[in-house]
């Protein structure tokens, strides 16, 4: 059986090994998170596998298929050319069905002064964009995928991964981002195009650094920007719907999310561009 | 490096065996034991040792996620009894429930998927009306399926709770009805001992015989070490407690035509976990203990499974002890044309 190359990868307080049977993902990995800590020593939370579908698919239409401590039956693999978005689905996928020290709430996190915005919603709500455009506006970007909350302090940890964009942002964050923050262009892939930013250097060398939930939207990218109130049970249904491990921590999951639900004012936000975001968020922000 | 599972049962064994492991063996053997669903069985068997403050999160996780996943158990077993209530018939919780709702060191740490319960042949269509009126559905609406389990198989064909989302397995005995051995289920469930919940779980030595079967004569082996772990406890529960189990146990597997199977079992998990066992049922190792040794270990570092060769062997082993040959030729046959 082929042996595997393999990394170590620390994003916040998740510890990965990456083992991979192509150099290929690893060495972008490599180098898009090359400034955050590798390997502690050997030890990993979580070990996750790239592997040909079949031995055969190492070498004729290459296709990566995901898997590792924790994995789905029925993932469905990616050609070779998309493995850094195989490795970051990977880990991903660790995380939502294995991680069990904080609650893992589908959203993008930005802090300022120790508070935390957090942004939720559907695919193609904006709430990656949203979170890479404050990180260049004086936010601390703390995550653009899985907010973790933690269950016995209520803080907020941050989880810097690359920020995964999509089709039309990809041209919308090129207009203000140098190209050395970019990683490949992954063209066709299931979700359309897809393009990492690495995250400000800020980011990554805070990552350790916890912040107090102030402030919870509900963005909805494409609508005439209004603000509005949601009733809680709504909130706390659709971040039930939002977290990968409500259900597998139990009772605990239950606490920490009323808790939350109860604590941290929520609006639901549409707008049709950046700059109308960014003035709603301003005026909600300096009301709290 | 890499080689198979032996750190896992190294750790299992002997506790104490992990303080000579570096970071990257920890890691080996957290994603050994994630495979083999060990996990957590792990953590618990690891409570007394100076485990590395890097390692110890991790087992911290697996001892919560094996307390809630025995809450669930528990509770879906209750509804299954509710269910099933208006029958008034003995239902027999079988495999990880049962280890946890008897409080049985087996059930310490262990991972539970699927709720099987056995109840008495003649009782089946009743306790599948009740199942479906209560809230249950068919997985498998396929009629092929549905006609091979009713026909051949020890059990319904799986059915999935539509709110709940779980499974739960109805058999009526141990093994398929196409397999050698034929249990007697009827003094199985006779046997059974009440617990205070109103259900019950089999008695010690034919829940032992049934873990047996389940290993052997009813799978390829595949997450065997798990089951085989099992196995060690519950022997050296059961051996321990009452000195008079051996006799029990060797007159229950003559009578449910386990004999072969329990032999085996006591060599494989004396060999592999050092449980202390009766040699008067083990016997003496066999040539071919060595391939199933092989076939149980078939793990590398990463978590995957090696030995391809060994596994497949395994594989179609498994369907030859399940049904003789003509049959088993017509239900690839029919399995292939349908996929």
């Amino acid at each position: 059986m082929a042996g595997l190359h393999h990394l170590y990868l620390t994003v916040g307080p998740a510890r990965f090994r990456v083992a991979s049977t192509w150099r290929q993902p690893l060495d972008q990995l490599a180098a898009l998170y090359k400034d955050y800590p590798a390997s502690q020593g050997g030890y990993a939370d979580f070990t996750v596998r790239l592997e040909p579908e079949k031995p055969w698919r190492r070498y004729i239409r290459p296709s990566v298929h995901i898997s590792g401590d924790f994995w789905l039956p029925d993932a469905a693999p990616l050609p070779l050319s998309q493995c850094l978005l195989a490795a970051e689905m990977g880990m991903n996928l660790q995380m939502a069905l294995g991680w069990r020290r904080h609650l893992l709430l589908h959203a993008s996190s930005v802090e300022k002064d120790g508070k935390a915005l957090l942004m939720t919603g559907l695919s193609g709500s904006g709430k990656s964009t949203l979170s890479a455009m404050l990180a260049e506006k004086g936010w601390r970007f703390m995550g653009d995928e899985f907010a973790l909350l933690n269950p016995d302090t209520g803080m907020v940890h941050s989880f810097p991964r690359l920020i995964s964009l999509k089709n039309e942002a990809i041209a919308a964050m090129q207009a203000i981002l140098p190209d050395s923050r970019f990683g490949p262009l992954l063209t066709g892939t299931p979700k359309g195009d897809i393009r990492h930013i690495i995250p400000p250097l800020d980011a990554v060398k805070r990552m350790a650094d916890t912040a107090k939930p102030a402030l919870l939207l509900f963005p909805r990218f494409g609508y005439d920007p209004v603000l509005r109130d949601m009733g809680k049970s709504e909130i706390f249904v659709r971040l039930t719907q939002a977290s990968t491990n409500y259900v597998a921590l139990g009772e605990t999951g239950f606490q920490a999310l009323t808790k939350f639900v109860d604590r941290v004012p929520t609006k639901a936000m549409d707008y049709q561009s950046g700059e109308q975001a960014e003035e709603l968020i301003d005026s909600l922000w300096s009301q709290l | 490096m890499m080689g198979d599972a032996r750190p896992l049962i190294d750790a299992l064994r002997a506790p104490e065996t992990v303080l000579s492991l570096d970071g990257t063996g920890w890691t080996d053997l957290i994603s050994i034991a994630r495979a083999e669903s060990l996990i957590g069985s792990l953590a618990h068997r690891l409570a007394d040792v100076a485990v590395p403050e890097q390692i110890q999160p991790v087992l911290k996780d697996a001892i919560q996620a094996a307390d809630l996943a025995r809450r669930q158990a528990l509770w879906e077993a209750d509804c299954a009894g509710r269910a099933l209530a208006p029958l008034n018939c003995n239902t027999v919780l079988m495999k990880g429930t049962a280890y946890v709702a008897a409080d049985l060191d087996a059930g310490v740490g262990r991972s539970i998927g699927d709720l099987d319960i056995m109840v008495a042949r003649d009782q089946l269509t009743a306790v599948e009306e009740l199942l479906l009126d209560a809230g249950w559905e068919w997985v498998k609406p396929d009629p092929y399926d549905d006609q091979y389990y009713r026909d051949h198989m020890h059990e319904l064909p799986p059915l999935i709770h539509r709110e709940r989302d779980r499974m739960i397995d109805v058999h009526h005995t141990i093994l398929p009805l196409t397999a050698g051995p034929t249990p007697n289920a009827g003094a199985m469930l006779d046997y059974a001992v009440r617990l205070d919940s109103g259900l019950y779980v089999m008695a010690p030595a034919d829940m032992l015989l049934h873990s047996i079967a389940h290993l052997f004569a009813d799978g390829d082996l595949a997450g065997g070490l798990r089951n085989l772990w099992d196995i060690d406890r519950l022997v050296r529960q059961f051996a321990g407690a009452d000195e008079l189990f051996w006799m029990e146990l060797g007159v229950r597997a003559k009578l449910h035509q386990l004999e072969p199977h329990l032999a085996r079992a006591l060599r494989l998990t004396a060999r592999l976990y050092a449980t202390p066992v009766s040699e008067n049922l083990s016997g003496s190792t066999n040539m071919t203990d060595h391939f199933y040794i092989r076939r149980l270990l078939a793990r590398d570092g990463w978590g995957r499974e090696n030995r391809k060769f060994t596994r497949q062997a395994f594989y179609i082993r498994s369907h030859w002890l399940r049904m003789p040959p003509l049959m088993l030729t017509r239900h690839l046959w029919t399995k292939w044309r349908k996929a």
